[in-house]
């Protein structure tokens, strides 16, 4: 049954997992461990705006219960870099101003940081013309792959360019 | 969110008893059950976890079927080599559905048993059959764009949302099921999904206590897969219509041709008059429409969703026309 001592590892801290099972991870991430760079736009899995990894693989942590999660491995945008030591998106938004009012920008490069990776691991997407060819980091599929990230201020076309600079110059990934 | 007793269940057979009553839903990914529990459409009382029980694997199985586990994942499933080379269709339908966040939560098994996108079945100030049994349908004489025009009932016009599905269903493959016994048994994914009539509350053949286990894929055919989707922005939307074709040509004429259809009704479309139809013939464009007109012989628009009627027509003597090199 429940395992009421679980913990949740947030970016590599662990955190005791909510007493109530309704808890969303995003309000979870936000309300008990303090982690408000992850930002809540709609609540129904539909902007972006709270994309975070979990083992590895962004997930909209709006639609699933923190309780779920006992035991994995969480990253926010807090744990991707710091203002001080920022991971390559993180400076490649700043650089190409990839953001107006930036409140979609953690769920932006969260998403963008697994989406690189899903690229070098070769997986497939609806731009893909062929689905046995190696994938590459065309404009096109950005676009396709980074389509479950809204900007309400339009910043696409920065977004796309500064996701496109990393995906060229190297392999992406948090700050090392 | 109504409050609920959550359950991380020991095993698979404890998970199907869970379900059996007293309001006890089983949970997968969650990304549809969470957001119709925040709706409060769905008010479960006991949340039954079931992603520590295994089903995570893609397995050969038996005779060249390919066994996907019920948990897997829709991104491993588009991204698993022999999908990608053996079941392009498949993987097609499943990337043309949702998000990359979403299809990393959304498994094989919860994708089948999601609902309806009806405005009005998951707004709760408003009259819904399917949610609330007798209190009408407000889609017919509503707002009705993407309801359904095949098959539909005088209580209920929602469409089934699904492109996997829609896939699955031309493909021919099976959906494998434990019951609240601890046996199994098999459905067709042609034969799981129901036609609204009187009970649109009932949308598959699961009863209570009963949990998809996996997904079985028959040997592979070849022949060209597409799947095209038309919808109203270039992802991340539902279809309005979309058809799945497996297709085969041998001597000129068609040697193969499953199809099934989204966006059309209460259940992935698969009409088998249309194989009937085309197998044994030469490919043309009048042969096409043919095809369209038995497709469409009942359709009925509801005013705002009419264009579906000629939209379907056209997506499929386009795929056709694809599929089989023909100047349409």
């Amino acid at each position: 049954m429940l395992d009421k001592s679980g913990t949740i590892n947030v970016n590599g801290e662990p955190h005791r997992s909510p007493e109530d099972p309704r808890r969303s991870l995003l309000d979870f991430l936000r309300e008990e461990c303090g982690l408000t760079g992850t930002k809540k736009g709609c609540d129904h899995g539909q902007c972006g705006a709270c994309t975070v990894i979990v083992g590895g693989l962004r997930i909209n942590s709006c639609l699933t219960l923190a309780v779920m999660h006992e035991g994995d491995d969480v990253t926010t945008i807090e744990g991707l870099g710091t203002p001080d030591k920022p991971s390559p998106l993180q400076t490649a938004f700043h650089d190409h101003d990839g953001y107006q009012c930036g409140y979609c920008t953690p769920g932006q490069i969260c998403s963008a940081t697994a989406m690189l990776d899903e690229i070098a691991n070769n997986w497939p997407s609806d731009a893909s013309d062929d689905l046995g060819g190696a994938i590459e980091a065309t404009d096109e599929e950005i676009r396709e792959r980074m389509s479950g990230n809204l900007c309400r201020c339009g910043a696409y076309a920065n977004i796309v360019k500064a996701i496109a600079e990393v995906a060229h110059t190297s392999n992406g990934g948090s700050a090392e | 969110m109504k409050p609920f007793e959550y359950i991380r269940p020991d095993s698979l057979k404890h998970a199907a008893q869970l379900t059996s009553g007293e309001n006890g839903t089983a949970i997968a990914g969650g990304t549809n059950l969470l957001d119709l529990m925040k709706l409060q459409v769905e008010t479960p009382s006991r949340l039954i976890d079931l992603n520590r029980l295994g089903l995570k694997e893609i397995a050969e199985a038996e005779d060249g079927i390919l066994r996907i586990g019920a948990l897997v994942t829709n991104s491993e499933a588009a991204a698993h080599p022999r999908i990608r080379s053996d079941y392009p269709a498949l993987a097609r339908a499943i990337l043309a559905g949702a998000t990359q966040q979403l299809r990393n939560k959304a498994t094989t098994g919860g994708n089948l048993c999601q609902r309806t996108r009806c405005y009005y079945f998951t707004n709760t100030d408003q009259p819904c059959n399917k949610r609330d049994p007798g209190s009408g349908c407000g889609a017919i004489k509503g707002v009705a764009k993407l309801h359904a025009v095949l098959g539909t009932s005088a209580q209920c016009i929602a469409t089934y949302p699904g492109d996997m599905a829609v896939a699955l269903s031309a493909l021919d493959a099976s959906v494998e099921i434990l019951t609240e016994a601890g046996e199994q048994r098999v459905v067709p994914v042609r034969d799981f999904y129901l036609l609204p009539g009187d009970t649109p509350w009932r949308e598959n053949v699961l009863a209570a206590g009963e949990i998809i286990t996996a997904v079985t894929l028959p040997s592979p055919v070849g022949g060209t897969q597409i799947y095209r989707k038309v919808r109203e922005r270039s992802s991340y939307a539902f279809a309005l219509v979309s058809v799945a074709a497996i297709v085969s040509v041998e001597d000129g004429l068609f040697a193969r041709a499953d199809l099934a259809f989204g966006g059309l009704a209460h259940k992935p479309w698969h009409d088998p008059r249309l194989s009937d139809l085309l197998v044994g013939s030469a490919p043309s464009v009048e042969l096409f429409d043919r095809a369209a007109d038995l497709l469409l012989e009942d359709a009925q628009g509801f005013g705002e969703n009419d264009f579906k009627i000629p939209l379907a027509r056209r997506t499929l003597r386009a795929v056709l026309a694809e599929a089989t090199g023909v100047d349409a």
